[in-house]
């Protein structure tokens, strides 16, 4: 048992740390230091972009299509590295979900077509999975895609959509059949969206964010060729990407980095004589959440590189995203609370106080927006429902 | 990065599972507790034959030379069969502080009688009103013609009761509180002066408070060197609570599964109790408890094998901490679930689930319970960040 990585791994993140400190923007950087998750699409490009140049943009992909061809360990320190340098996360959708998906069922000719914008970044995806009346309970979901002729016809909605407004495309699950069990008549589609009969409307989150949407479709049409794998498979499509993330869903790196601002953010935070950080009662709460995330940050290297290393990972790794959730949230509602009064500044208060770096009116905002992480995804009672059929047999 | 256990770990593994699980399975428990000290004399030198108590020391002591891994993968079984035996005591605590304190002379005369079962030990360093506090020694230990002179008490001496000789932590020079002037002395357990109060413990082991009026001993029963005995004592707790750590996550997996099964058999409303979701999730949180735990020790059983022989820094202190604390605290929570999981049977002494969460009891209330590694963590945590700045 060793706990240290190898001499060519720490050369390998030296790499990374050198290449994110000079080709990082600072405009960039400072955007995902207060904590904001989903950036506007020109810098989501760029970054993605700048990765691109040095092969790092899809790095899990395979080798000859673009992807970087690193271990298990590289990959580890990679996202670690972003994550700790506030370099943006990954373009989710297209990069992580979709392309997996489409390198694993997709034809030849749907690879041609579709990875390469998703590689450059210049074509973005949204994923169509929840409905009004399929949240947690995906597989009921209602949205119709009747064929007819060489295409599908679709009606009905998504919704919680993120990214809808700014993307180019959907990918998605539509019910192609109600006659059997539910998973069964499940279709995965690939949709473009400027096809006529879509329409988006957003939906605000309580904190004043646009990243969701509801998404419309009024006979929509899309043609089989945009079908990966057969008509009412697409079930098992989904279950396949919704078990692909195995690096990075604790987001271990980004609540370092979290909790790095928040001690810096006590020790900044006047108090009568002294600052936030004399006062026990607070830092004992630092102290719980510290160690807390260590005991997730080795958990998922135990799981990473175990016994039969990542590949035998499990529903165990649902506990990841259970304790990262938890734990991400807890540090951002910490730090919002370590402001007291200057927390309740409100967005438009045109205020230009920072403490340590931090706006008040943008950590309140981090607070708010971050209680979506225990529930997307799979909300965390769906999480430990899986661990406890999955791993405990109950 | 490397989270496999060797082919030698595993047998290790392998072969104090099965003497734990023949040996101490717990229908045996009750007959075991009955003995003089909650403890079976006879079964000492199987111990010694297995390897345990020669497991830690240096091959040029006899010992096997084995790292922080093979403790805790002992530890962690033992815990898991509520073994209760004077293991901690000699070896952990008694052969670790000749170890980490005694003279080449000293090591090599006590270590191998350890090693092959013959010498058995006992470490006094907690006295009365002195809480966890290591530095809160008052037993003065004055030099004289013959030696020193030692008077004062020490409290809950784990099995000092069995033990052929006791290691003393005492104070030569200043006062409680202070880290110098604090001098350890091997004495025999029937010193003349030396008076012992012997009970049982809540968990079935066994311990004794001492009380010394003018024992004197010669100057060759100094452990080290005089003063300089706070560094060892500590490094020596410090080893000592993490191997308690590995011991409750035992513990904590062992009230894990016992309380899966439970679930999965028994049956109320006409249905298993595990298809009860409030119940399912419950479980899904002991499981991930005992997962947070295993990877707390994990961590600082690293730490400790890469700082062999190196003073204890902060970074190292607080990782022990942060694993007392974090470990401490949810093996109370799993051990208290696992008593509510098997509802009235869980009060039951015919069940292994309340002999377990007394053993998490006193892991607990033994160097330091969680409230005490928290502010200590705390602490370094914050001395960190100013060193940082």
């Amino acid at each position: 048992m060793d706990m240290k990585f190898s001499v060519e791994a720490e050369a390998f993140r030296a790499e990374v740390c050198d290449f994110i400190n000079d080709n990082l923007p600072d405009d960039i950087r400072h955007k995902v230091a207060q904590e904001e998750m989903i950036l506007p699409r020109e810098m989501m490009v760029r970054w993605h972009k700048i990765l691109g140049k040095k092969g790092w943009s899809c790095p899990s992909w395979p080798k000859d299509q673009g992807g970087a061809g690193w271990s298990d360990e590289q990959h580890y320190l990679f996202e670690r590295e972003i994550a700790l340098s506030d370099a943006p996360r990954p373009i989710p959708y297209g990069v992580v979900m979709l392309a997996p998906c489409l390198l694993e069922f997709g034809t030849q000719a749907q690879q041609e077509k579709f990875l390469p914008g998703i590689l450059s970044g210049d074509e973005l995806w949204c994923q169509g999975f929840s409905e009004p009346n399929a949240g947690s309970d995906l597989a009921s979901l209602q949205c119709r895609a009747v064929a007819e002729g060489d295409s599908y016809i679709i009606n009905g909605s998504k919704t919680w959509t993120s990214e809808a407004h700014i993307a180019d495309g959907m990918f998605g699950l539509f019910r192609t059949d109600s006659s059997g069990r539910k998973q069964q008549g499940i279709t995965f589609l690939m949709i473009d969206m400027k096809t006529p009969g879509i329409s988006v409307t957003p939906l605000m989150t309580f904190e004043g964010t646009h990243e969701v949407n509801q998404v419309f479709f009024d006979n929509v049409r899309v043609p089989f060729a945009n079908r990966i794998g057969e008509e009412n498979q697409g079930w098992a499509i989904a279950k396949y990407l919704l078990g692909l993330e195995r690096f990075g869903t604790a987001e271990v790196g980004r609540s370092l980095a979290s909790l790095g601002r928040l001690k810096k953010l006590a020790a900044a935070l006047s108090v009568g004589e002294g600052c936030l950080r004399d006062d026990p009662d607070f830092m004992n709460e630092v102290a719980r959440v510290e160690i807390a995330l260590r005991a997730l940050e080795v958990t998922e290297q135990r799981f990473l590189f175990g016994p039969g290393g990542s590949d035998a990972m499990g529903a165990e790794a649902s506990m990841l995203k259970i304790r990262g959730t938890e734990i991400q949230q807890d540090i951002l509602e910490l730090t919002h609370q370590a402001l007291g009064y200057a927390g309740q500044r409100g967005q438009d208060s045109g205020s230009v106080l920072q403490i340590a770096g931090i706006t008040p009116e943008k950590a309140a905002m981090a607070h708010y927006n971050f209680r979506k992480t225990s529930i997307y995804a799979g909300s965390n009672e769906i999480q430990k429902t899986i661990i406890a059929k999955a791993v405990l047999g109950l | 990065m490397d989270f496999t256990f060797t082919e030698e770990q595993q047998l290790f593994r392998n072969s104090t599972r099965r003497f734990l699980e023949e040996q101490y399975a717990f229908e045996k428990r009750a007959g075991v507790l009955e003995q003089a000290h909650g403890f079976l004399e006879s079964h000492w030198q199987n111990f010694a034959e297995l390897g345990w108590l020669a497991m830690p020391f240096a091959e040029e002591y006899d010992g096997l030379g084995g790292s922080p891994v093979e403790t805790m993968i002992l530890m962690e079984e033992m815990g898991r069969n509520l073994l209760t035996s004077p293991y901690l005591a000699t070896v952990v605590l008694g052969g670790g502080i000749v170890a980490e304190a005694g003279s080449e002379q000293q090591k090599s005369a006590l270590l191998p009688q350890v090693g092959s079962g013959e010498l058995k030990l006992a470490l006094a360093f907690a006295e009365q009103g002195g809480g966890y506090d290591l530095t809160q020694i008052r037993l003065r230990a004055i030099k004289n013609d013959s030696g020193y002179l030692l008077d004062g008490t020490k409290t809950t001496v784990f099995y000092s009761v069995v033990a052929d000789k006791i290691i003393v932590a005492a104070r030569t020079a200043g006062q409680a509180g202070e880290r110098e002037g604090v001098s350890l002395f091997l004495i025999d357990r029937d010193a003349a002066g030396l008076q012992s109060r012997d009970y049982r413990t809540q968990d079935g082991g066994s311990a004794s408070d001492l009380d010394f009026k003018a024992v004197q001993v010669p100057e060759e029963a100094l452990l080290g060197r005089e003063g300089q005995g706070f560094l060892p004592l500590q490094r020596v707790i410090a080893k000592a609570a993490v191997a308690l750590c590995a011991e409750a996550v035992g513990v904590m997996w062992a009230i894990s599964e016992q309380s899966g099964d439970f679930l999965r058999t028994r049956e109320q409303f006409g249905q298993k109790l595990g298809s009860f979701q409030a119940l399912q999730h419950r479980l899904v949180d002991v499981y991930m408890k005992c997962q947070l735990g295993q990877s707390l020790v994990y961590d600082v059983v690293c730490a400790l094998g890469q700082q062999a022989g190196e003073p204890f820094g902060p970074e190292l202190l607080r990782k022990v901490c942060a694993a007392k604390y974090q470990v401490g605290l949810d093996a109370r929570s799993v051990g208290q679930e696992g008593i509510q999981f098997h509802g009235a049977m869980g009060m039951m002494t015919e069940l292994p689930i309340g002999h377990y969460y007394k053993r998490i009891t006193a892991i607990n209330s033994t160097f330091g319970d969680p409230r005490f590694h928290l502010r200590r963590y705390r602490e370094l945590m914050i001395q960190d960040q100013e060193t940082v700045a």
